[in-house]
């Protein structure tokens, strides 16, 4: 994993968060990723992102486990085993409606969560870099990545103009690491740059 | 910016003309229909066509009286986002006098003329049969009349005090103290509403205009399945004259977003449906007791095997995969497309339900139903486009109007 040069604003309002993504990107620079406490409406399209394609996934999963449930329900009861059960048919199609439907959307539960869990890079002990703590409670924070081209007192002056009440540059981990944070104190000193 | 906002609909010539038009052919089918088949000496065919008529006029009477129930609901939970194509909604709840006044002509009709539609109207038939002698509580003449003229007064009066209430949103602007009071005001009635609704559409509603033709046979889902039915339809009705008004150029407040939510409603209404479809036919179709398989015998393999299936592709299958999708429901010819054939689709399911047991061994699909069709489709275009053209498009002084023109999905 590499580190990383981020310049960091922190907005307070909404409003002023909308403009400020449009003034940042149109000068160029370019976001890593705003964090919030809560979901924004409308900021993904703000920032430009592609849209998730975690439903489709779930689709996926959900026809997998509607499959599955179908074809191992009528193994055992049409070909494996037949019974005669209330006199009903073999291939009692309604009765196994429920548990179709249960098999699709345990299938597409486990496995939307779990591609979400891989699309965050989230699992248990990995660690990533946060970069305000507030960003959990009641700020906004919009992190930029830099290059070696970036001057980073200019980019801190634009998010200034731009609206951020708090701004910062931070040399920071980009990726994730296997890890405690009780004990992981050392990663968040500060090191050269390598990329 | 308010200046440039079209308020006033003007009823387009066009639209009256075909909204004369197929009145025009509804009243030549509904004569040429009496003539051959009303007053026909065989007891079945005039059956036939009275419940032609009856499960019409009650389909358009519940459509038009779920708008009502749209705003109630969306009232109630202090949902804002409707505000912006309210009066759409409004209009067709309008409606519901005129539907059920109808209704109310062709149920008293059919209850006292003797037809053999209602089995429990026979005195004598009642007298020597345990079952229909134990319901003879509530299936009796008295009970149906009284409930039917207050199902149908209450509808209209709860639903003319809650479209009187919202005229007051054109008059002036509302202060933090003026608005809470006329949410208030509009919280009440919607939840008087609501209670009716629920005690009418809910549960008896279904089961004495429409149960009882098959006086034996009973489900517990009958009515939610009913209410499940006309609420999408009714969805698919106020989505329809909002695209329609939206290409006209006006509603210049509802946009995508809006008909984002009415087609999320949709979805959901249909999967909802279908829910109660399936355990409606699992429970019959598992305990196989003779008593309730009668209902299903002749529509799942007798004649209207057919019709049956389609019902289930039309309002499950198709709104499942179509409307699965983000852009599908944002997407103004889809959503137009999909609101035609979900109301045609529940007005399938009304006819197997009402004509699966008048006529059991044949369908009897044809020009007279389509008909009837047209004639209510006309006088439903007539009324509701007058109704809109009577009032300001837009509550520009409802205190939610700002939450509904910024509503983001």
């Amino acid at each position: 994993m590499a580190k990383k040069k981020f310049v960091v604003g922190c907005f307070d309002e909404e409003d002023v968060l909308f403009p400020a993504v449009k003034k940042v990107r149109t000068a160029g620079y370019k976001i890593k990723d705003v964090y919030t406490p809560f979901p924004v409406h409308g900021l993904d399209q703000a920032l430009g992102m592609r849209e998730t394609s975690l439903h489709t996934a779930g689709f996926i999963y959900g026809i997998t486990g509607t499959i599955t449930a179908l074809g191992g329900i009528s193994w055992v009861f049409v070909k494996d085993w037949p019974l005669d059960i209330g006199g009903k048919p073999h291939f009692a199609l309604p009765a196994w409606i429920p548990i179709i439907f249960e098999l699709t959307v345990l299938f597409s539960a486990v496995g939307m969560v779990l591609t979400f869990c891989y699309l965050c890079q989230m699992a248990p002990f990995v660690k990533k870099h946060h970069f305000h703590p507030r960003a959990t409670d009641d700020l906004f924070v919009m992190v930029l990545e830099c290059t070696d081209s970036t001057n980073t007192v200019e980019a801190e002056a634009f998010l200034t103009n731009a609206g951020a009440i708090e701004v910062k540059t931070e040399i920071a981990e980009d990726g994730w690491w296997f890890g405690r944070y009780d004990k992981d104190t050392k990663l968040f000193e500060q090191k050269a740059v390598i990329a | 910016m308010a200046s440039s906002i079209k308020l006033k609909f003007e009823v387009p010539s066009k639209m009256k003309t075909w909204s004369y038009a197929l009145m025009g052919i509804g009243i030549v089918s509904l004569i040429v229909g009496l003539i051959t088949k009303g007053m026909s000496h065989d007891h079945h065919e005039k059956d036939i066509f009275l419940g032609t008529l009856m499960y019409n006029t009650i389909y358009w009477l519940m459509i038009c009286n779920t708008a009502m129930f749209f705003i109630s609901i969306t009232t109630m939970a202090w949902g804002s986002w409707q505000i912006s194509f309210k009066r759409v909604s409004e209009a067709i709840s309008s409606m519901v006098p005129i539907f059920g006044g109808i209704t109310l002509v062709i149920l008293l009709y059919v209850a006292f003329s003797g037809s053999h539609i209602y089995h429990w109207t026979d005195s004598e038939a009642v007298a020597n049969d345990p079952i229909l002698k134990g319901k003879s509580g509530f299936l009796n003449l008295k009970f149906f009349t009284i409930w039917t003229v207050l199902i149908i007064g209450l509808w209209s009066l709860l639903g003319w005090r809650m479209r009187k209430l919202s005229a007051e949103a054109d008059k002036a602007a509302m202060n933090g103290e003026t608005g809470h009071k006329f949410i208030i005001k509009n919280t009440k009635i919607a939840a008087t509403f609501l209670v009716w609704f629920g005690l009418t559409v809910g549960s008896t509603m279904p089961w004495i205009w429409m149960m009882s033709i098959d006086a034996h046979w009973f489900s517990t889902m009958y009515s939610w399945y009913n209410f499940a039915s006309t609420f999408v339809a009714g969805l698919c009705l106020i989505a329809l004259w909002v695209i329609y008004l939206k290409n006209k150029g006006y509603l210049e407040y509802t946009n995508q977003e809006h008909l984002h939510d009415l087609g999320k409603f949709i979805f959901a209404f249909s999967i909802f449906w279908a829910y109660l479809w399936f355990a409606q036919y699992m429970l019959i179709w598992y305990s196989n007791q003779p008593e309730e398989v009668i209902y299903f015998k002749h529509r799942v393999q007798g004649a209207y095997k057919g019709l049956f299936f389609l019902n289930l592709i039309i309002n499950f299958i198709c709104p499942l995969l179509i409307f699965m999708t983000r852009p599908s429901k944002r997407n103004y010819t889809l959503m137009t497309f999909m609101s035609v054939l979900i109301l045609f689709g529940h007005w399938i399911d009304f006819y197997q339900q009402i004509m699966g047991s008048i006529s059991k061994d044949h369908v009897t699909l044809g020009w007279l139903d389509f008909g009837i069709l047209s004639l209510f489709v006309g006088m439903m275009i007539f009324g509701v486009s007058k109704a809109l053209a009577s009032k300001p498009l837009i509550p520009m002084y409802h205190p939610f109007l700002k939450e509904s023109i910024i509503h983001h999905t």
